[in-house]
């Protein structure tokens, strides 16, 4: 109880700062999510459809998504220097993996039979990638993202070491505080919330966005939990 | 309308999927193509639309070789009915149907209107139009399938299998609604089955393929009663040649070869004789040379007993025969019309070589009832 109490006297008193730690935090794993969308995407598509360069372009993703993220971090330290474009620049790559398989795997799950339908009816290939590969993978795709969103909200958290600030900066100085509970807490509450929220609106958005949603089961790809 | 010159398709490995196929196929016909599992029926109906392109010959549309049209506009102008229906989950059924005309650009009242007429043609009401295809039921879908292929009033039609995963009952009215819709519009249809009596029902003309060959090209009627070769019949099956057998069989198959005969010159007291033993009331009169000249029932012989001593005196030359060949359809008309008991058979120079009696027909419509095999004996003369 008394923790509690600390950790909403923290917030009380600084309020702006945790705000502005926790949007500075959301938008560096937004906008890891968001060029790696941009990247892999693609990426997923087009090994989808040349399946010879799957297994490369998946082990390479999946490389990139063993490295430990402070070891990642180091590295890219030495490159980049220090501040939240290094940060962004992790989280994207960590990014990639969940996007492009998600990606890959859905268009590779549309039916066979969709595909030569729509093509025996003199769709061109443009046309049968927007009106039914990735309509029909789009859940997929969706969940990828959401994977992926999730993964950067907790590494972004490590931004703090190379000077990105986030709210790793406010459970940072706790560890370092003598008595730094409540302030740890202060920082990991808000992160953990994060998670929850984009996870949330992530589902939201995917609802909006697939036509027909309820109707999943009936053409649903078993594919939807891949990462 | 569509012309076929020496297609050949090898597949790697120097697998010739279809093999040197040749035919041309007039506007308004209903082809079926059938043959086994592997035939290249599949093969042959997507050179069509080039998602397979040959690898000898050409194909005429219209007198216009499909390879120099461009594929995405040739795919728009052939409606594709392919095995598995494929109706796009994500699109409501009025988007579905209306996807090739989406795809000429047609404005959107047009779309939308063409979708609704082409429901009724089915008699389906325009309540589905806005519903996804998983809430409909399998039939539905099919109708579906079919009609989105009939949107853009496309002149030829290609269709694998459309109805393969029906039951029998919805299949089959499906097959009946679908023939008359095609005599309707006038459309051309390449068909695509592997079940007989699908294709003996819709047909104008069956294509029967083995090993990428084309072995036989006919209407049912004439593959019916002329079947190529014994894998024809063989795939035909016995049980359909059998039922078929009416229709199909001439009288040489169904007479018998051993008619009760009498020369002219046999006298009466012998001819009654002969009545007896075989347990007939009619002879037949040949002359030396087998020729039909007529014949004695056992009536006029009663008359003519005191007067006449041989057959020639008496017999009756009004007599009604038919030719070696003719159908049994044809006879059991006869039969029927004239109210006759038998009916001798001729060659052409009208020598007697057969009878068939009322007695042979029962065999006939006996055996196309209960199948072969069980046959009552022949020649119980009446
Ligand atoms: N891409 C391919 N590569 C190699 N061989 C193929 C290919 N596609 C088809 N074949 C072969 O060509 C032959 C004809 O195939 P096709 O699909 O036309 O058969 P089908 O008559 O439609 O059979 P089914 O009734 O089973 O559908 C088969 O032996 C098949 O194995
Ligand atoms: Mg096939």
């Amino acid at each position: 109880m008394e923790t509690l109490r600390e950790v909403l006297y923290y917030y009380s008193e600084n309020g702006w700062y945790v705000w502005d730690q926790f949007f500075r935090q959301f938008l560096m794993s937004a906008y890891g999510v968001l060029f790696a969308a941009i990247v892999g995407i693609p990426i997923g598509i087009f090994i989808a459809h040349h399946n010879r360069l799957s297994p490369w372009v998946l082990s390479l993703a999946n490389i990139i998504q063993t490295i430990p993220s402070l070891a990642m971090l180091a590295v890219l330290m030495l490159v980049m220097g220090l501040g939240p474009n290094t940060v962004v620049f992790s989280l994207f790559l960590y990014s990639l993996l969940p996007i492009i398989k998600n990606t890959y795997t859905g268009i590779r799950n549309v039916d066979h039979a969709l595909l030569e339908s729509g093509k025996g009816m003199g769709m061109t290939k443009f046309q049968v990638l927007r009106m039914v590969e990735l309509p029909l993978s789009l859940s997929v795709i969706m969940a990828g993202l959401r994977t992926a969103l999730i993964i950067t909200i907790g590494v972004a958290t490590i931004g703090t070491f190379i000077g990105a600030g986030g709210l790793g900066d406010i459970i940072l100085r706790g560890t370092n505080a003598s008595n730094g509970t409540a302030i740890i807490l202060a920082g990991a509450i808000p992160t953990a919330l994060m998670a929850i929220i984009a996870d949330f609106l992530m589902g939201w958005l995917e609802k909006k966005l697939v036509p027909g949603r309820k109707k999943k089961k009936a053409w649903g790809t078993s594919a939807e939990k891949i990462v | 309308m569509l012309k076929f010159d020496h297609v050949s398709k090898i597949y790697k490995k120097g697998k010739r999927a279809v093999d040197d196929l040749t035919f041309e196929i007039e506007q308004g016909e209903f082809i079926v193509l059938i043959g086994p599992s592997g035939c290249g029926k599949t093969t042959t109906m997507k050179m069509i639309n080039r998602l397979i392109e040959p690898t000898e010959g050409n194909i005429y549309l219209n007198g216009e070789n499909i390879l120099d049209i461009d594929p995405v506009k040739l795919r728009r102008k052939i409606g594709y009915v392919i095995q598995q229906i494929g109706l796009f989950p994500h699109m409501t059924i009025e988007q579905n149907i209306s996807l090739v005309p989406r795809l000429l650009k047609w404005p959107e009242e047009k779309r939308r209107e063409r979708a609704k007429s082409l429901l009724t043609l089915v008699d389906m009401t325009p309540d589905f139009l806005d519903r996804f295809p998983f809430e409909l039921s399998g039939g539905q879908q099919q109708r579906i399938g079919v009609l989105r292929a009939l949107a853009a009033d496309q002149p030829l039609i290609l269709m694998d299998e459309p109805f393969g995963a029906l039951d029998p009952i919805t299949r089959d009215s499906l097959q009946s609604e679908f023939k008359k819709l095609q005599q309707k519009l006038g459309k051309t249809i390449v068909f695509v089955t592997h079940d007989m009596d699908e294709a003996l029902k819709l047909a104008d003309r069956i294509a029967i393929m083995k090993e990428g060959r084309l072995i036989q090209f006919d209407t049912p009627d004439e593959i019916l009663r002329n079947p190529a070769n014994t894998f024809v019949e063989e795939f035909i099956g016995k049980e359909r040649l059998a039922q078929a057998r009416p229709h199909i069989q001439t009288v040489d198959q169904i007479m018998n070869q051993a008619p009760v005969a009498v020369n002219g010159d046999v006298s009466l007291t012998d001819a009654i004789k002969i009545m007896k033993n075989r347990r007939v009331d009619t002879l037949l009169v040949i002359d030396e040379e087998r020729k039909l000249e007529g014949y004695i029932d056992v009536e006029n012989i009663d008359i003519n007993r005191k007067k006449a001593k041989v057959v020639s005196e008496i017999v009756q030359r009004d007599i009604y025969a038919v030719k070696t060949g003719t159908l049994v359809r044809d006879t059991i008309r006869k039969f029927l019309n004239k109210g006759i008991k038998y009916v001798p058979v001729v060659d052409d120079e009208h020598h007697l070589v057969g009878i068939v009696t009322r007695a042979n027909l029962v065999d006939v419509v006996y055996d196309s009832i209960w199948g072969e095999g069980n046959g009552v004996e022949n020649g119980v003369h009446s």
